[in-house]
């Protein structure tokens, strides 16, 4: 099988050439501790809980696109597609904290969940108390929420809980805003093409063409159902039966939505999803507050589009709301 | 005969290389109910590790096997960072704070590093996991067995996955349908057994 063609230069150095680029770009909104951690130059100051997102790469601008003053204080980067190691989360919550604590947030992945666990217990022993809030938005991934992974739902999730760390509210609020935030975001995706690690280049799992899987994961997990690709109103209508059943909002409620590429499925398609999203929404008496649309939490060079829907209260509204400054994001 | 530092050299050398050697095809495995990485991870830890150790002059047992533990770690994270980081560390608490130890000795490191792996990633025999392959090796350390019926063991544990249904890891999520593939944490892990088997008893396979 032919390789997959990359700009890249060695396979095994992808990630820490990535930071140097990022680093070169955007040293004046970031500052880079250790190999492997990304510190927001403006975000952290003494009294405010630290938020420190992290996870595999590969999913850029998902997760040191999100470190700003505002959102996230530091990111831990992994190896493409696999948890940063303890080391590099602890970097990050050193570099970070100002005082009042350590939250990290990230998807529900077992080697995520171990190496967390185990920088949360190395800070212990430095006197640094850190909580952790996993995120669940992907409904495909199972029944049970406590066993869903984390995927583009992270975007509105992270935003929510940095602009309550900004806002200078005690740790147990921000793990309580951060927790609220994960339980009423719901996510499902579908795959059209694999994607390929810069190391082997080889594509990470077989789809044929004229075919898409629903419910994929964003590393390429195999998702739930696989069939014919479907014209995008069908593929939507799919995706929002699924969420807005799970969702069970009341009319007039308000939502934030995202219709996010998983790495080369373009902006045409993109917004061709959203308008069938948007008369899903407003037939169910929805008001869109918040809309998004383009590549925030990719897998590589996959095709396909996942949909985020954030069910907002007023707290969550006002969350959503509040300013950030991301160099990724910035004109 | 007793095992040296010169020797638990030797095991992450043949570590390292087998690893090199089963990278895409450990990736393939893992593309089939997972995300197509187990391979890469395990090349780039036993790479580490074996780098780690190959430095160490002179150096405990112990010392040894806890360099390989933190390079692995630091270079790879994900699952197996964590596992074998874990694993590696109670080898270290066995094989201890001295130059040799007796093959007796060294077959307890297998039963060491499936404990550590359990404490860490909580995984139960029938789950599909790695520790499918390490449990049954443990239990034919601990009863003293040759180093050729543990390894046959790992072997025989990692291809009884393909008729597990996932239930932890990443591959949980697909229930039925990981039935028919092996797990390829569980292949991983008997492939470092057999190199254990391979380096501690010049005899076997």
């Amino acid at each position: 099988m032919a390789l997959t063609q990359k700009l890249i230069n060695d396979g095994d150095s992808a990630v820490d050439e990535m930071l140097t680029g990022i680093m070169a770009a955007h040293g004046d909104h970031l500052t880079r501790p250790s190999p492997r951690a990304v510190v927001a130059r403006y975000g952290p100051r003494p009294g405010k809980v630290a938020l420190v997102i992290g996870g595999g790469s590969g999913h850029e601008p998902t997760f040191l696109g999100f470190v700003g003053k505002g959102l996230a204080d530091a990111a831990a980067i992994g190896n493409v597609f696999a948890s940063p190691p303890p080391q590099p989360a602890v970097d990050a919550a050193l570099a970070a904290h100002g005082g009042a604590g350590v939250l990290f947030m990230y998807g529900n992945y077992a080697g995520d969940v171990m190496n967390f666990d185990m920088a949360c217990e190395l800070l212990d022993m430095e006197g640094v108390e850190a909580r952790t809030v996993v995120t669940t938005d992907d409904i495909a991934s199972s029944p049970d929420r406590g066993k869903r992974r984390g995927v583009a739902g992270n975007v509105f999730i992270f935003k929510a809980a940095g602009a309550a760390a900004d806002l200078m509210l005690p740790l147990d609020e921000v793990e309580r805003l951060a927790r609220h935030a994960n339980a009423r975001t719901y996510t499902m995706g579908v795959a059209l093409s694999a994607c390929s690690l810069p190391q082997t280049r080889r594509l990470n799992f077989e789809l044929p063409a004229g075919e898409m899987e629903i419910g994929m994961g964003i590393h390429g997990e195999p998702g739930v159902r696989r069939g014919p690709l479907l014209p995008a109103n069908d593929v939507a209508n799919e995706i929002m039966d699924a969420i807005l059943a799970e969702m069970q909002a009341q009319s007039g409620d308000r939502v934030a939505v995202l219709v996010n590429s998983l790495g080369s499925t373009p902006l045409i398609e993109l917004y061709i999803l959203y308008a069938r999203v948007a008369d899903r929404l407003a037939a169910a008496g929805l008001l869109v507050h918040k809309a998004l649309v383009g590549p925030y939490c990719t897998s590589m060079e996959m095709a396909g589009a996942s949909i985020t829907v954030m069910h907002l209260d007023d707290s969550l509204a006002a969350l959503i709301d509040h300013p950030c400054e991301l160099a990724m994001f910035g004109l | 005969m007793d095992h040296t530092a010169d020797d638990i050299k030797d095991l992450f050398a043949a570590l390292a290389a087998r690893m090199a050697t089963e990278r895409d095809s450990l990736c393939a495995l893992d593309g089939a109910i997972g995300d197509a990485d187990h391979g890469i991870a395990m090349e780039q830890g036993m790479a580490a590790a074996a780098a780690a150790v190959g430095v160490l002059e002179p150096a405990t047992l112990e010392e040894m096997f806890n360099a390989a533990a933190k390079a692995f770690l630091n270079a790879v994270g994900g699952s197996s960072g964590p596992l074998y980081a874990t694993a590696f560390l109670r080898a270290g608490k066995v094989a201890g704070q001295r130059l040799a130890m007796p093959d007796g000795d060294a077959k307890l490191l297998i039963p060491a590093m499936a404990e550590g792996i359990v404490h860490r990633g909580k995984a139960e025999p029938g789950q599909k996991t790695m520790i499918d392959a390490w449990a049954p090796a443990a239990d034919m350390a601990r009863q003293g067995a040759s180093w050729r019926s543990i390894s046959i063991a790992a072997e025989t544990g990692a291809q009884a996955t393909r008729g597990m249904v996932a239930t932890l890891g990443r591959a949980a999520r697909l229930g039925e349908r990981s039935l028919g593939h092996p797990d390829p944490g569980a292949v991983s892990a008997s492939m470092i057994i057999q190199e254990f088997a391979r380096v501690f008893d010049r005899q076997t396979i």
